[in-house]
């Protein structure tokens, strides 16, 4: 059979935003991928200017529905230190431990969605079953089911009873019972490893090269995580590991993510056990003196980056939001290769792809009034790369010294 | 002419068979979803779905073979209904046999997959295209598994009749225990045949979006779902005749009763084996059918051809 294209998206039933994929093959097997975004811009990092601070942190709470806790604590980190706030070690705390049970939710929603992407629906109703605990839970503590609002400049905005804590272990100790099961299902049941193993195969170093993040960096041996190289909040008081793998695949980045749930009931438990008692917020002031400010946080599915500007007034100049799934899409291609159509859908689901928190757009005004010109996609790639090496940065080195950085 | 008339359209023919089928189809969704811990449809939700299908709009693409489109879905559930008259149900005798009906039935039950690959290839879209040429590899995989599991059984009653064969079970019932192997073997082959999971590569939707049935719609797409239900029931009562051949010799009402549980316990154990299995690759079902299947069926063969040579000298 000759090669052909077949379109998976926009509108696909394996993906549930709007992106498209245009797969070539060669009968089943997939010869190359060629991706595109931008289907679901929505101007939030514009809007956000246009917003006092702490609108901004509830549109911000609303770039991904998933983890939305996220990126609202990751932009107000990037305020506070603008602002020069030290936010009381109690709200600290409970920004973790919701931190944390959003993590839970997340990987429990992303094992049933790739138990649907392979035909196993079964796993989906259960573990999507379970993940309602922690939904009930989540909306317990802070009144919501998802988008929490818990955060606000300066602390939070609920303080978490005694009652409510002790029903948190209570959950944890079920929870980790349930994952312990689905460990089992990922460890013995067949068609399951059949399905997942060698399947997205990425090297370590292509992972490294390509600036994956999160659970599909560490399952494929990257010891990354931002929790414990650049600690925030109260990661610093509790003890955890690095859950990474080495299967560089599909089964790979699932035992990760199930290991990491283990990891997160026992850092919910110690952060129980050590939350300090005190106040949940401090004053903050309307006005944000000028100033910038980087926030890096480690979401479910990878490092999310904020960058904030401040200019003294209740606004923001500029606000930059890089969620994980930009950094993890530059491997899907890589991971795709020699695959089969078959096990399309699972590796895009692998990386947990969130496209709609991924768009935004690059729009340059020219306020000089030059003269417009359309240049050609290889012409402007000939063009940067000149212009690089005028300024001593050669790419084409680049990669060559990467690479030999990497095996010394 | 007026009794065979009733015979082919009500009992137990269309009629009787629309209204098993859906019965089966939601005794299969019910009992997926409760060993998935939901709730489940209620019981008229097939016949439902049913009529909400049959007074929708349909759609035949243009770039369609629009005769090939209309026609197969009609083939597909002329074939079952007829496959059904040949099978013995609650006594040794079905309504029409003739010495090898058995081959029969089992042609009749691959012209379905037939149509399926037809109908797909002809809607000409991409997702249908890649569908169709999955149902059809697929076919290759199941369908010698499947024919030499039933030829067995019959190697051993030493006819080509289910008729007859029903008979001669029923005169030494403690001889179906030695088609054990066979009746694994088709259960696997009847799954793939009606394209579930875990063989359901044909429909994967999260792959290829309908797979054969993607640019179906309205009436047709009904009449392939009813097409599907029936087979699963006419792929159950063949099983049941061929391999649990009890309870035929009790009268009506008992054989009926007996049928009943037989098909039952049949539906039963194939929703079970989709709750509990993943899709499988295309290329990992072929390997399987013929690596595991195929000798497994070969070996009832084996068996089959030594035992008649013991049993019946």
């Amino acid at each position: 059979m000759a090669n052909f294209k077949i379109p998976i998206g926009p509108q696909h039933p394996a993906l549930k935003e709007p992106e498209s994929f245009t797969i070539t093959l060669n009968g089943e097997t997939i010869i190359e991928m060629d991706m595109r975004l931008g289907y679901n811009h929505r101007g939030i990092e514009k809007a956000c200017e246009e917003r006092s601070y702490i609108q901004a942190m509830y549109l911000v709470e609303r770039v991904c529905g998933i983890c939305s806790h996220s990126h609202s604590t990751c932009f107000i980190q990037a305020v506070e230190e603008i602002a020069g706030l030290a936010i009381p070690a109690r709200a600290q705390y409970i920004r973790t431990i919701i931190a944390e049970l959003e993590r839970i939710h997340s990987h429990l929603l992303w094992l049933g969605v790739a138990g649907h992407e392979i035909g196993f629906d079964t796993l989906l109703m259960y573990s999507w079953r379970d993940r309602e605990v922690v939904m009930d839970t989540l909306a317990a503590l802070t009144g919501n089911r998802v988008n929490y609002g818990i955060n606000t400049i300066g602390g939070v905005r609920r303080d978490i009873s005694k009652e409510h804590l002790a029903g948190l272990l209570k959950t944890m100790d079920i929870l980790e019972e349930r994952t312990k099961y689905y460990i089992e299902v990922a460890s013995e049941e067949i068609t399951l490893i059949q399905r997942l193993s060698g399947v997205g195969f990425i090297s370590h170093e292509d992972t490294v090269m390509l600036g994956a993040v999160g659970p599909t960096a560490r399952a494929s041996g990257v010891d990354r995580d931002i929790r414990r190289d650049d600690p925030y909040l109260a990661y610093k008081d509790i003890e955890f590991q690095v859950i990474t793998d080495t299967h560089n695949d599909v089964y790979g980045r699932t035992l990760v993510r199930v290991g990491e749930l283990m990891q997160c009931y026992s850092m919910i438990r110690q952060l129980v056990a050590k939350i300090p008692e005190g106040p949940v917020t401090v004053k903050a002031p309307r006005k944000i003196p000028a100033g910038e400010a980087f926030s890096r946080y480690e979401a479910p599915r990878g490092e999310d980056v904020h960058y904030v500007k401040a200019n003294g007034t209740d606004k923001a100049e500029r606000v930059k939001i890089r969620a994980p799934t930009l950094a993890n899409l530059q491997s899907v291609a890589r991971m795709m290769e020699n695959n089969r159509l078959a096990d399309v859908p699972i590796i895009i689901a692998a990386i947990d792809p969130c496209f709609s928190c991924t768009d935004r757009m690059i729009r340059i005004n020219d306020t000089a009034g030059r003269r417009k010109e359309t240049i050609s996609w290889q012409a402007l790639r000939t063009h940067s790369l000149e212009w690089y090496r005028k300024q001593g940065v050669d790419f084409k080195d680049l990669n060559a010294k990467m690479r030999q950085r990497m095996k010394a | 002419m007026a009794w065979s008339l009733f015979n082919l359209l009500i009992f137990p023919g269309f009629l009787f068979l629309f209204v098993f089928g859906l019965a089966m189809e939601f005794v299969d969704r019910k009992l997926y979803a409760r060993l998935q811990n939901r709730i489940g449809p209620p019981w008229f939700q097939p016949f439902a779905d049913f009529v909400k299908l049959a007074a929708k709009e349909d759609i035949i693409p243009e770039e369609a073979d629009s005769v090939m489109f209309r026609l197969m879905p009609a083939f597909a559930l002329a074939s079952v209904v007829t496959a059904f008259f040949y099978i013995p149900l609650w006594s040794t005798q079905s309504l029409f046999s003739f010495n090898g009906d058995l081959i029969v039935v089992i042609y009749l039950l691959t012209i379905p997959t037939l149509t399926f690959f037809l109908a797909g290839w002809h809607s000409t879209s991409l997702f249908s295209m890649i569908g169709a040429t999955r149902t059809l590899t697929q076919l290759f995989a199941y369908e010698v598994p499947l024919f030499m599991a039933i030829l067995a059984p019959a190697l051993l009653a030493g006819t080509w009749s289910l008729s007859e064969m029903t008979v001669f079970y029923d005169q030494h019932p403690a001889y179906a225990a030695f088609n054990i192997i066979g009746l694994i073997v088709s259960l696997i082959a009847l799954q793939g045949k009606l394209e579930r999971v875990p063989f359901d590569i044909p429909e994967a939707e999260t792959e290829i979006v309908g797979g054969t049935f993607t640019e179906y719609s309205g009436r047709f797409l009904a009449m392939f779902r009813i097409a599907i239900d029936i087979e699963a029931v006419v792929g159950a009562s063949l099983i049941a005749a061929v391999f649990l051949p009890f309870g035929l010799g009790l009268g009506a009402a008992w054989g009926f009763v007996f049928y009943l549980v037989k098909v039952l316990a049949v539906i039963a154990l194939l929703a079970l084996l989709r709750t509990v299995l993943a899709r499988l690759r295309i290329e990992q079902m072929v390997i399987f059918c013929w690596r595991i299947v195929a000798p497994a069926a070969l070996f009832q063969l084996l068996i089959n051809l030594i035992l008649s040579g013991v049993l019946r000298p």
